[in-house]
């Protein structure tokens, strides 16, 4: 999804190409106004992954720099912004890797158990009827964030990529050093871990 | 099919590229077994809140909140 760029800003494609050839010439002003343009979106994506401002500072910094080096080898195909998301969500990703590691919370206690007969012990119950997403209210979004940020970091971060994101399977293996089949599984055991977190929220009946 | 395959796989139901056999086992689970309806209701649901809780909605202008100081780093970064 594209949003319209305020005023003063890049308009079009064709200020796009202009800017990014700018920048392969060296011009500083154009690297400041990439910044300026971009920033702030950068910014959301690495407080979004990381859950940490001075963290998603760093990555943010970290990505421009990493973009301006290789600005060299940017096809003019591409999308600038797209190509940046990517960058920033790299080095997010190099950031969680960096953090001291905390021994994760097993997966299995949020994941369905099953009895006799393979039913479920916990038997599922229909949840009530959700309002369209834009018309979610805060408390709502306040307690699923806080529910993402329960999960194990090994799951939350693939939920983060492929459902917000919205990077591939494929290249979130990439991203990951990991497999498409374990990419799938880890996605799969993330909204099955973050159900069970929710459900008692959104059964029906409850408030 | 059972409840444990059915949520085993539930994503392959989903999202994946069944074959019509395949996809009936499912279908054919879900007509008889209304626990697995409401997993699948509120697996369903779990996506669209995570996505409503997470993203920012489509007509929301892009976000204008970076902090100046963060802007002058990365120039001054890039300049060092």
């Amino acid at each position: 999804m594209e949003h319209a760029p305020p005023s003063g800003q890049l308009s079009a494609r064709d200020d796009e190409v202009a800017l990014v050839a700018r920048m392969k010439s060296g011009d500083a002003a154009a690297f400041e106004s990439c910044v300026r343009t971009y920033c702030g979106r950068l910014l959301l994506v690495a407080r979004r992954m990381l859950n940490h401002e001075e963290d998603a500072n760093d990555a943010v910094q970290d990505a421009f720099l990493s973009a301006f080096k290789g600005i060299g080898r940017f096809k003019e195909e591409s999308q600038l912004g797209t190509w940046l998301h990517r960058i920033v969500v790299n080095a997010a990703l190099g950031r969680l890797r960096h953090r001291q590691r905390h021994p994760e919370k097993p997966i299995e206690d949020l994941l369905p158990h099953f009895g006799e007969g393979e039913h479920q012990l916990d038997p599922p119950v229909l949840w009530k009827a959700l309002p369209e997403a834009s018309a979610q209210d805060r408390e709502t979004r306040e307690l699923v964030q806080r529910c993402v940020q329960q999960l194990p970091e090994t799951y939350r971060i693939v939920l983060m990529l492929r459902d917000i994101e919205g990077i591939t399977t494929e290249a979130t293996a990439d991203l990951l050093g990991t497999s498409v089949a374990v990419v799938k599984t880890r996605l799969h055991r993330a909204r099955q871990a973050l159900r069970s977190l929710l459900d008692p929220h959104f059964r029906r009946g409850n408030v | 099919m059972n409840c444990r395959e059915f949520t085993e796989f539930l994503h392959e139901y989903l999202f994946g590229d069944l074959s019509a056999d395949e996809r009936s086992e499912f279908d054919k689970h879900l007509a008889e077994c209304p626990w697995c309806v409401a997993y699948l209701d509120s697996y369903r649901k779990t996506i669209q809140l995570e996505q409503a809780a997470l993203l920012p909605p489509a007509e929301a202008p892009p976000p204008a909140d970076a902090p100046e100081e963060l802007i002058q780093a990365i120039l001054r970064a890039r300049a060092s």
